[in-house]
């Protein structure tokens, strides 16, 4: 999870990834940003993110990203 | 919702449909164009529903017969009681509906149509459609003629709800519209629209040379119906071409209106040829070099057509009948009145200011 | 049938008494017969095009659903032993394969129709210039509406794909979704998902939200007849002439095409919404005050938002995680520099995203152009984050200040409008040649004193000019209050009131009737 953060902090430094959970709800990521995450997040954890998980629900916060990445790491 | 509130919503609801309704008839009728000064034509229509005494002889057709005939003149030298319920570019179909709302309220001996007007077999204008229908009120006579005449870019509904037609002219908005919102001014004298100015005939240009010169079925069929509703109302119609020599009216057409008469048992009297037995004098007696006649032109013409109508139709003459006589004197009146103020304005202006859209139109 | 004719009002009228006089379990059987009757009205042709996506639609989604249903059971009972995790993975595999060449059926079918009818002509003209060839074009009708329902269809199949929404198993609401009647014309292109939840629901008629919609639809006719054809006039004679009409002129044409675009458009979805809303169908915002915007990127989060949001979803995002674009950034980071190739896919993705937003504009170059130089714009403000985060930081007092704000928004309203050139233009090269007129032809005297010559009329100007104003209004007290309708029902007969007054604004300063050419909506063509 740490790793996780300290990965969105350095892709969108001024958002508060421990406390929000309406990141694309209220519009603190924006679509590139998302991008950014998702090549990374690839990247760190060697999961591949196919298009249809990108639903603001897994991206809301940092927790349902950790989730994400778990489920998809065991498939 | 409580109770109280739904009926203050209902009671709400209906003014605001009331209010509606209520400002569109009004803005309709402010915004609609009164034709009380410059285009006079539009106003014509209209006026016919002010008479009040019977015609024998009515005038259905374009510009060439109210510009033309001078129904006081018959009346005062004949006592012959016309009326012409003309406009501008009147088609065909909208003079068979005009005649036939006319039979409502009137039992003419004679019905004069001018054949000018054969040539059009497809609605023409927007704007002659409604200086020619606008003045009818609702009624069987007034739908058939808008469903017969109006062209591609005009709504029927636009008719009912005149605002959905003239709302444009918020921006032309005059004194004129304001007073006469709920009355007009009558523009003729029996529906003649009298111009005594003088503009001479010069030289007419050759006319142009026709792809067709075949009288298009629609004109065919409407002149039959025309026929026939004359023969219901025992009425005789009779055919004329008035004798404005410009639009050119060709040898083609000529003979197929014949031909129609003949195998009819119609009149058609082409007053072309007979302009000199008229008297009429194309220095003087036209205000546009040719196309329609002036005040004297009409008189003229007056003269010769109610000498024809009395001796060969059989039109009584009516001066003997008071209460006619009445009416007629105040036509006269009016008539008289009209030519004398044209008169002072030619002498004043040297043209004609209040019933022009100005020096040179 | 145009939503600005005499016509439409009276479907209109008889469909509203009777979508609440009828059964409502009929109710969206109703809609389905009227928009069979809007879609007749533009050409029977167009409505066997449009079945044929309804079909692909419905059979495709119900093929993939039906195995994935099949897959389930199986799965969760499977005849005979209990399967090991790679048997179990094996028979997803081979259910996923399945699916997945339905669905590139799907698309291939149903994008084709579009591609086919839309793009020939493009294609073989640019064949044409480029090898000098010489194909004759087509003459292929365009159904109405065709880029809206295909869109909204793919989103229906992907969505379905991607197992976020349930497949519809009966036909008839497939079609309805596909041409719902006041989508058809300009959108907003909505999701099934959302759509579906109010569009086959019974409804009884709910006051409020009658008035709610009607109030919409009459601000909507407002926006369309009085602000945007009025404008209409001087934006095709300042366009209609890119030689005569340079310098200062263009920046007019530029700021009375925005005001025109804005009010055609928005007004076009007013009245869509409106009426959706009349018949208690929710349908979901295109628009929010995108004029107000600071930057591209948020403008385009609020102008056609529908748009944006499906080239964001099915074309950006799945871009983005594309095998082959991971790949080669991956690859770029490896061999060229880390920051390069992390940027590669965002940038790749962008600009194929923009790329394909232009070319739904238009089958023309000068929306290709535009749709690239917005990737451009929003790239480069992407480039410059860290600075202006820098900038934002050591100068906060100015930057929250109003002043500022104002600054930001004129300066994006500015750059969209520019960008909108080629819009007006249709021609990449007088389009670029007639902005930078605007920079090197001071003609801003004469240009002023022209401005009564170039089709508008004083009393045009006070009209047009009290309805932006009106607009601006709207959306300014929208941005700080929130709906302006709900404000005004509070206040008794006060919406009463200003309906009529709209409704008698419309009736006599809207440009509609004889002597104008009662102008199409501008997304129509697209």
């Amino acid at each position: 999870m740490n790793e996780l953060l300290e990965i969105l902090e350095d892709i969108a430094p001024d958002v508060d990834f421990e406390s929000c959970d309406t990141l694309i709800d209220d519009g603190y990521l924006e679509s590139l940003d998302i991008v950014s995450i998702i090549a990374e997040l690839s990247d760190a954890y060697d999961i591949t993110i196919p298009a249809r998980e990108i639903i603001p629900e897994n991206f809301n916060s940092a927790e349902a990203m950790y989730s994400m990445v778990l489920r998809l790491m065991d498939e | 919702m409580t109770k109280t509130k739904t009926k203050v919503h209902i009671i709400a609801l209906l003014c605001t449909v009331i209010f509606t309704v209520l400002a569109v008839w009004l803005l309709g009728k402010l915004l609609q164009p009164k034709y009380m000064s410059g285009v006079l034509e539009g106003a014509m229509t209209a006026e016919y529903y002010n008479e009040t005494s019977p015609h024998d002889v009515i005038f259905i057709g374009d510009c060439e017969v109210y510009e033309n005939f001078s129904p006081v003149t018959m009346w005062e030298e004949y006592g012959v009681t016309s009326y012409i319920r003309g406009s501008a570019q009147q088609l065909i179909w909208q003079s068979y509906y005009l005649l036939e709302e006319a039979f409502d309220r009137d039992s003419p001996k004679v019905v004069v149509y001018n054949v000018q007007a054969m040539k059009y077999s497809e609605p023409q204008s927007e704007a002659y459609n409604r200086m020619s229908l606008d003045g009818m009120p609702l009624s069987a006579h007034k739908l058939a003629a808008i469903r017969a005449s109006a062209t591609e870019e005009e709504a029927l509904i636009s008719y009912f709800i005149p605002l959905l037609r003239y709302h444009d002219r918020w921006s032309e908005l005059s004194s004129e519209d304001l007073r006469y919102m709920f009355r007009r001014d009558p523009v003729t004298v029996s529906g003649y629209l009298m111009r005594s100015d003088i503009k001479p005939m010069s030289k007419l240009p050759s006319p142009p040379v026709l792809d067709d010169y075949a009288i298009g079925d629609t004109c065919w069929e409407y002149l039959d119906r025309l026929r026939l509703l004359c023969e219901e109302n025992g009425a005789r119609l009779l055919l004329i071409k008035s004798p404005s020599q410009w639009p050119y009216w060709y040898e083609e057409w000529d003979r197929q209106i014949s031909g129609y008469a003949e195998k009819y048992g119609l009149d058609y009297i082409n007053m072309l040829p007979l302009t000199e037995e008229i008297g009429i004098d194309w220095s003087r007696d036209t205000y546009d070099a040719g196309l329609h006649l002036n005040v004297y032109g009409a008189e003229k013409l007056g003269l010769w057509f109610g000498e024809l109508l009395t001796e060969e139709y059989g039109v009584p003459d009516r001066r003997n009948d008071t209460e006619i006589a009445a009416v007629w004197a105040e036509k006269s009146e009016a008539y008289h009145a009209l030519y004398d103020a044209q008169q002072a304005e030619l002498k004043e202006y040297g043209y004609l200011k209040s019933w022009t859209l100005g020096e040179e139109k | 049938m145009l939503f600005t004719s005499y016509g439409f009002i009276a479907f209109l009228i008889v469909l509203f008494a009777l979508y609440y006089l009828i059964p409502r379990r009929f109710q969206w059987l109703l809609l389905l017969i009227a928009d069979a009757l809007f879609y007749y009205c533009a050409g029977w042709q167009g409505l066997v095009f449009m079945a044929a996506t309804v079909t692909v639609a419905w059979a495709s989604t119900n093929l993939m659903s039906s195995s994935l249903a099949k897959q389930k059971s199986f799965l969760s009972s499977p005849p005979g032993k209990e399967l090991s995790r790679e048997e179990r993975k094996a028979v997803k595999k081979q259910g996923e394969k399945y699916r997945k060449r339905i669905f590139i059926l799907a698309l291939v079918l149903d994008l084709g129709i579009l591609a086919a009818l839309k793009y020939t002509n493009f294609v073989i003209h640019n064949v044409n210039s480029l090898f000098g060839a010489n194909i004759a074009g087509v003459d292929w009708l365009l159904p109405l509406g065709i880029s809206f329902y295909t869109f909204q269809t793919v989103s229906y199949i992907i969505d379905v794909y991607w197992e976020k929404t349930e497949a519809e198993k009966n036909i008839l609401r497939v079609a309805l979704f596909t041409s719902f009647f006041p989508l058809l014309i300009q959108g907003p292109i909505s999701r099934f998902g959302d759509l579906s939840r109010t569009l086959f629901a019974e409804h009884e008629p709910d006051f409020k939200q009658i008035s709610f919609g009607l109030q919409r639809i009459i601000w909507g006719y407002f926006k369309k007849l009085v602000i945007a054809d009025r404008l209409l006039a001087a934006v095709t004679t300042l366009c209609g002439d890119p030689t005569l009409y340079t310098g200062a002129y263009v920046f007019f044409g530029a700021m009375f095409y925005a005001a025109e675009l804005y009010a055609d458009f928005t007004g076009g979805i007013d009245i869509t919404i409106g009426i959706a809303q009349v018949l208690g169908i929710r349908v979901q915002e295109n628009f929010i005050r995108p004029f107000f915007s600071r930057n591209i990127a948020e403008y385009w989060r609020r102008w056609h938002i529908s748009m944006g949001t499906w080239f964001k979803d099915y074309i950006f995002y799945p871009l983005s995680v594309a095998p082959w674009l991971l790949k080669l950034s991956k690859a770029a980071r490896k061999k060229i520099s880390d920051s390069f190739g992390r940027k590669l896919s965002v940038y790749v993705s962008t600009i194929i995203t923009w790329f394909l937003t232009g070319l739904w504009h238009g089958a023309a170059w000068n929306f290709v152009v535009w749709g690239l130089l917005n990737a451009v714009f929003i790239l480069a403000a992407e480039e410059f984050k860290p600075l202006s985060h820098r900038f934002r930081t050591k100068h906060e007092r100015l930057v929250s200040s109003f002043g500022y704000r104002v600054f930001e928004t004129l300066r994006t309203f500015l750059l969209v409008s520019s960008f909108r050139i080629l819009d007006c233009y249709r021609d990449v090269a007088v389009s670029f040649k007639a902005f930078f007129s605007v920079f090197t032809d001071f003609n801003w005297g004469s240009a002023f004193g022209d401005l009564l010559n170039i089709g508008l009329s004083a009393g045009d100007y006070i009209i047009a000019g009290i309805g932006v104003v009106m607009m601006f209004t709207v959306s300014c007290i929208q941005e700080k209050h929130g709906e302006v309708r709900e404000l005004i029902w509070q206040k008794k007969l006060l919406p009463y009131v200003l309906f009529t007054l709209l409704v008698l604004a419309v009736l006599v300063f809207g440009a509609y009737g004889v002597g104008y050419d009662s102008a199409q909506f501008i997304y129509n063509q697209f």
